[in-house]
């Protein structure tokens, strides 16, 4: 048996006892609240202007609506980001990249698209060059209408999110 | 050292919008460098190919976000002047009124992100402070807060709402004495008069070759502002001054740009006072004659320009746009070269992209 067989082995094993005695419950129900509460509250969107509502995206995080208060820091790097927002219209060119960015962001991951554009291609919806909807290609969490969203409903959207995520985590801990 | 092609973009914290500039360094000094656009195209003017006249406003409103009203402006120049529609006088002066407040806000924008390009960070939040109190008076008008889909062929949507010259000149009253602070920070911050002196020079002589227009050619000292020079709606009534500076580097094109928040408070006090009351608003005719029409404007970023071809239909045959960013993208190569690595963010800062024109 090799080190890395016997790693998987014991760790195999670790799991099986852990499940069958209960403890396993035990750890989920005490660390869930933990995870999800740590999760939604330092949630970092990718800095990424597409479109018209990016300036709605700079307005929510500006003085006036101050979006890190509710835990939200764009961040420019997608290697450092949990939500990715989508806010304008995605053309041919863009959608490769747009997916790679999306790859290449960490998991767990959210996806909110901003804007009518996003949603659906908005204002563009007979164009030869955009894609109808983000939906089409990235999985979608939270859709924010609106063509722009004002930055209350784009903040609104986000504690959707939040919610969302206290909704939907389980203890990541020893996952089931 | 050997020679290597970098790409800015298309999601880079320097692009602002979304577009790749490819530069080739040699070791840190960038020898050439190429813009990419295009990721925005959703091909804008053969959308309007299949719009009525007045559905094609919204979608101009969306043309350049920074400065959504400049553009449906334009585009209701062109129409107006393609079926001869006389647009009555207050409504030239309420037009002019939100051009200027848009001028302000969309100038406030790029101070804001250019401080935070340069670690500014302290600038970002101040100025988009004040960009809400003209997107508020702005939103007072027209309902909306960046694409507001006012200007209409032949006049404007509404009159100005009651009490709006109180409001307004509170807000320019603040936001002069705001102005002042404005300048403490910026020009009182080292770090910024050494990342923009002396760096990005746009010769005059290059400036003009290369078509550049706007805030950025008079930045290198060239008397060119449309609202001076080919006078259009009531600026040839007001009285203001064209704000130039002589230096041709990314500390000009501010303090142009900062020269021209004040002149257009200045500008808008005026039109409040001589404003005219009368009717706001006439009838355009539904179908346009057989023929073509040109308007160009001075958008905050430089010369706008639409050309329309009509058809006797209700729908424009063609309608072709000149972007004033994508003109002075093109001289970004010019700009660059033989500059550092780590001036690009402050040299295409200085450029004020807005890449929704650019791209159309
Ligand atoms: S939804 Fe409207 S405001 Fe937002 S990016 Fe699309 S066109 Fe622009």
């Amino acid at each position: 048996m090799s080190a890395k067989e016997f790693m998987e082995w014991s760790s195999q094993v670790f799991d099986e006892v852990m499940r069958a005695s209960g403890v396993k419950r035990g750890v989920d129900k005490i660390t869930r609240p933990i995870w999800s509460w740590a999760l939604r509250n330092s949630l970092f969107p990718l800095h990424f202007g597409i479109a018209c509502c990016a300036l709605e995206m700079a307005a929510a995080s500006a003085p006036r609506w101050d979006a890190e208060r509710f835990g939200f820091v764009f961040r420019s790097s997608p290697r450092q980001c949990d939500v990715l927002l989508v806010n304008g219209w995605i053309t041919s060119k863009l959608r490769p990249d747009l997916r790679r960015l999306y790859e290449q962001m960490p998991e767990p991951k959210w996806v909110v698209a901003m804007g009518e554009c996003a949603i659906s291609g908005g204002p563009w919806y007979d164009s030869y060059n955009v894609v109808q909807g983000v939906d089409t290609f990235i999985p979608v969490d939270i859709h924010i209408p609106g063509c722009p969203p004002r930055p209350e409903a784009m903040l609104d959207g986000f504690l959707k999110l939040q919610d969302k995520i206290r909704h939907s985590t389980k203890g990541t801990f020893l996952e089931d | 050292m050997a020679e290597m092609w970098i790409n800015m973009g298309p999601q880079h914290p320097m692009t602002h919008g979304l577009w790749n500039l490819r530069v080739k360094v040699d070791g840190e000094t960038i020898i050439e460098a190429e813009p990419v656009v295009g990721y925005l195209h959703r091909g804008w003017e053969k959308l309007t190919e299949n719009r009525t006249y007045p559905q094609i406003i919204p979608l101009s409103d969306r043309l350049c976000y920074g400065a959504s009203m400049s553009w449906s402006h334009l585009y209701c120049l062109a129409v107006e002047e393609l079926m001869g529609v006389e647009v009555p006088e207050r409504a030239e002066y309420i037009r002019v009124i939100v051009l200027e407040l848009q001028r302000i806000a969309s100038h406030l924008m790029w101070i804001a992100a250019y401080g935070t390009d340069l670690g500014l960070l302290t600038g970002f939040t101040y100025a988009m402070r004040e960009r809400e109190l003209f997107l508020d008076l702005l939103q007072s008008v027209t309902g909306a807060r960046i694409t507001y889909n006012y200007p209409r062929i032949g006049g404007v949507r509404n009159d100005l709402p009651a009490e709006f010259e109180r409001d307004c000149l509170r807000a320019l009253d603040f936001f002069e004495k705001k102005l002042d602070e404005y300048e403490l920070i910026y020009d009182g911050s080292k770090i910024f008069l050494m990342r923009t002196q002396d760096v990005g020079v746009l010769t005059p002589s290059d400036g003009m070759n290369l078509g550049v227009t706007g805030p950025n050619l008079r930045g290198s000292g060239v008397k060119v502002d449309l609202r001076k020079t080919d006078p259009y709606s009531v600026y040839d009534e007001l009285e203001w001054d064209m704000c130039t500076h002589p230096d041709c580097d990314c500390y000009a094109r501010y303090r142009v740009r900062m020269e021209e928040m004040r002149m257009s408070a200045y500008i808008v006090r005026q039109a409040l006072s001589k404003m005219p009351p009368g009717p706001f608003r006439v009838k355009p005719p539904r179908n346009a004659p057989k023929r073509t029409a040109v308007a160009r404007v001075e958008d905050p970023r430089g010369e706008g320009l639409m050309y329309v071809i009509g058809d006797g239909t209700d729908k424009p045959y063609r309608l072709k746009v000149r972007s004033p960013i994508f003109v002075s993208v093109s001289a970004v190569p010019a700009i660059l070269r033989g500059y550092k690595v780590a001036d690009v963010p402050a040299i295409m800062g200085s450029i004020d992209m807005c890449l929704g024109e650019t791209d159309r």
